[in-house]
């Protein structure tokens, strides 16, 4: 029994094209770290400097936003699926930007 | 190039009007492969701002997992500037570039009489304009 973990079009890269990927660990902090041991690099595009999910992925923990959960904290265990998704997010530019002619 | 119908046209304006001065959002879904949207899917404004859209997590939970049970791909995803140009902000870029498969749409409602739509892609934070064509039914 592991974890799976389904990845986004834009993280694929990471997996050598693959959907999904299987991991384990005690929680998802733990499971990032198991998955970048075998895929370099996927930790980092996930997590902020301090170390708590960035804002430009969503994670949910089968259902549900692990940020509702405990974020990186989140117990998790086998049989259990975490699904990453890109944020859709943006907007208009702020003043400074839009005189620099964004 | 964009190919889209002229409802689906149509009904990203009409959101982006309906939701002024908040900025409106949504996609288009299409069958996958196609590159050719064929399903109008607005979503709420989790931020319910006049300067930033986001969906509301849930709901972009919601969308691809109907997406994926569709056999579908997000074609379009667009959102509305309501007093700026319709061109990608430094944002649009950092978020557009996790998308890079998908056409990002750009509606300015600034000008109530005068409709601003133009598509764009949108690859490891560099924005290129893309022709539109709008098939009539």
């Amino acid at each position: 029994m592991a974890i799976e973990v389904r990845i986004p079009t834009i993280l694929r890269s990471y997996t050598g094209g693959e959907k999904s990927i299987e991991g384990k660990g005690d929680t998802l902090g733990d499971l990032f770290s198991d998955l970048d041991a075998r895929h370099g690099g996927l930790r980092g595009r996930l997590l902020a400097d301090d170390g708590s999910l960035n804002r430009f992925v969503n994670v949910y923990l089968n259902d549900e936003d692990v940020r509702f959960l405990g974020g990186v904290q989140t117990p998790v265990s086998d049989g259990d699926v975490v699904t990453i998704l890109p944020a859709v997010a943006g907007g208009a530019p702020l003043a400074p930007d839009a005189v620099a002619g964004a | 190039m964009l190919q889209l119908r002229r409802d689906l046209y149509d009904a990203i304006i009409a959101h982006a009007r309906r939701d002024h001065p908040d900025e409106a959002c949504g996609v288009l879904a299409g069958p996958a492969g196609t590159d050719r949207p064929d399903r109008f899917v607005p979503m709420l404004n989790a931020a319910r701002s006049p300067t930033f859209f986001e969906f509301d997590s849930q709901d972009l939970f919601q969308l691809y997992k109907d997406v994926d049970a569709r056999d579908e791909d997000i074609v379009v995803i667009y959102h509305s500037h309501t007093a700026t140009e319709a061109y990608p902000s430094r944002t649009d870029v950092q978020y557009g570039s996790l998308s890079p498969e998908a056409h990002w749409v750009l509606v300015s409602t600034r000008h109530p009489e005068t409709v601003e739509f133009r598509s764009f892609r949108i690859v490891d934070g560099s924005v290129t304009e893309e022709p539109i064509e709008v098939i009539e039914a």
